[in-house]
């Protein structure tokens, strides 16, 4: 990290521990029915209960299915960094994480033409974008190879 | 008491720069007065759905204060298919006798922009590049494809076949074929969805007249009756756009459900439909609501595409006008497009693409963010 922690904030509150050497993606799991849900939230859509704990989600899963975004996105709500010139396809994709659930998220890799599903992936926390001075932390997965 | 469609109009879809979308509106609802032989003020209500034209209910200070009761409807890409669920609702109910269902849009050029927090999602979601209705269709397509082995060749197809259907409809917005190899050329917008498998938000508008069957035959000798309405948001662990985590045990979609409701409705299946809309926002959408709505198993799109089955000469044809990727997208009005098209199929008024033999009954399924399905049965 090249910043101090001071420096960085999270892109919201919630979606994964920070500060942590060990950053994880926040769920939630229904105390009624087992369900766990991302981001955590109180109450249950499928069990439609309002008793639920936070837990910690599994580092590493598998990609369950992806697309590759091959234009830039409209601002906003868009916030990326690219500009027209430097725009590069990036990898969306769900990641199945084992007895939990699929999160969506963006999958950050070198060549996306090599995405495919059933890829192993492992979660990063890193700078996304810079905002008002601050580093802001986003959540990604990449390809464990690529860790 | 059934409900009857006894009046049919509809506004060219696709660009039209000289009128607001509550012209094209207004234009439609005339259109369907007209070719019910009825007036304005024989309407006892109306539903009407726009999503970025304005209140529908601004209809009356164009065709007239009658005092009918108006009421909006607003349901994402549903919009339409909900004004006639609450139409037929109305007749079926005994409490009115005639009214309309109608529906019109104007949408600026370009994919449409999603704000995240109005649906509930964090402003994160949309910050980090997620928020984009294609990404949902390349994603869910690309899962059914490696599930049940579909390809390439059949995402093409769908797109061939609707861009010619286009060309036989006076009222498409695209009315040009466009070959197999120029939607295989054309970019890639996400995985594996192509720029000419997508649809396009358009204008357009689209009315009908519903009264009560007994009535029908005093306007018209060809009435099409509405056997079924059903309209279905999504359960737990359905495969949704915009789900920030999908449950690992997967629920039926939307669509399954109202499809079978629907069904059971009329007390049909699905090998009694002689003709089908089926909502193709995107190529692959076409090809999973096919299995979806119950007319084939998962993956034998792959043989049915093969062998022509949905052409217009085939044993179900389907979105003989074009679908969405010919007509474009004008939310408020596009659902009723479908039972417009059907209507007239039924009728045997569909001019250069009506389907041989006098189909008799027909079917329509629209789908819409963030996971809802609006099916209907038609029958002569
Ligand atoms: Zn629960």
């Amino acid at each position: 990290m090249a910043t101090s922690v001071a420096n960085q904030v999270p892109i919201a509150e919630g979606l994964f521990t920070w500060p942590s050497n060990d950053p994880r993606l926040l769920g939630s799991k229904c105390k009624n029915c087992g369900v766990v849900l991302f981001p955590a939230q109180s109450s249950c859509p499928a069990c439609c209960t309002e008793d639920s704990d936070v837990i910690e989600l599994e580092r590493r899963g598998k990609i369950w299915t992806f697309t590759i975004q091959n234009f830039l996105p409209n601002r906003p709500p868009y916030e990326g960094p690219e500009t027209p010139e430097t725009f590069k396809p990036y990898g969306v994709g769900y990641v199945e994480l084992a007895d939990q659930t699929r999160v969506e998220a963006r999958i950050q890799t070198d060549d996306v033409s090599k995405l495919h599903i059933g890829q192993d992936v492992e979660l990063v926390v890193e700078k996304y974008i810079e905002r008002d001075g601050k580093d802001i932390i986003s959540f990604f997965f990449k390809p464990v190879d690529e860790v | 008491m059934d409900v009857a469609i006894i009046g049919l109009g509809i506004h060219p879809f696709g660009r039209t720069d000289d009128m607001t979308g509550l012209d094209q509106g207004a234009f439609a609802a005339r259109k369907a007065l007209e070719d019910a032989g009825a007036s304005w003020d024989d309407m006892d209500f109306a539903y009407g759905g726009s999503a970025a034209a304005g209140n529908a209910d601004a209809l009356v200070n164009k065709l007239g204060l009658t005092g009918l009761q108006f009421i909006n409807v607003a349901n994402g890409c549903a919009t339409g298919g909900s004004a006639l669920q609450s139409a037929y609702m109305a007749i079926k109910s005994g409490m009115f006798d005639m009214g309309m269902a109608v529906g019109f849009d104007k949408h600026p050029r370009g994919a449409f922009t999603v704000d995240p927090e109005k649906s509930g999602l964090g402003k994160w979601y949309g910050d980090v590049g997620m928020a984009l209705t294609p990404q949902f269709f390349g994603m869910k397509i690309q899962r059914y494809m490696h599930e049940f082995g579909i390809s390439e060749d059949t995402l093409i197809k769908v797109a061939e076949k609707n861009f010619r259907n286009g060309t036989l409809n006076p009222n498409a917005w695209r009315q040009k074929a466009i070959s197999y190899d120029e939607i295989k050329a054309s970019p890639m917008v996400c995985d594996p969805l192509r720029k000419y498998m997508f649809c396009s938000p358009a204008e357009g508008g689209c009315a009908m007249i519903l009264c009560r069957a007994d009535k029908a035959k005093q306007f018209t000798s060809k009435p099409i009756y509405l056997k079924a309405v059903s309209v279905k948001t999504r359960n737990f662990g359905s495969f949704e756009v915009f789900t920030q985590a999908q449950a690992l045990d997967r629920a039926d979609s939307p669509t399954v459900k109202a499809s079978k409701a629907a069904f059971e409705l009329a007390g049909i299946g699905p090998e009694d439909i002689d003709v089908a809309q089926l909502q193709d926002t995107e190529s692959g959408a076409e090809i999973m609501h096919m299995s979806e709505n119950g007319f084939c198993a998962d993956g034998d799109q792959e043989k049915w595409f093969a062998e022509g089955h949905t052409e217009i000469n085939g044993k179900l044809p389907v979105n003989t006008d074009g679908g969405c990727l010919a007509n474009g997208e004008p939310i408020g009005a596009s659902g009723l497009r479908q039972v417009h098209e059907v209507a007239l199929q039924l009728r045997g008024d569909a001019g250069k693409r009506q389907v041989p033999n006098q189909p008799k009954t027909g079917y329509t399924h629209v789908y819409g963010a963030p996971g809802l399905s609006g099916v209907t049965i038609l029958s002569v």
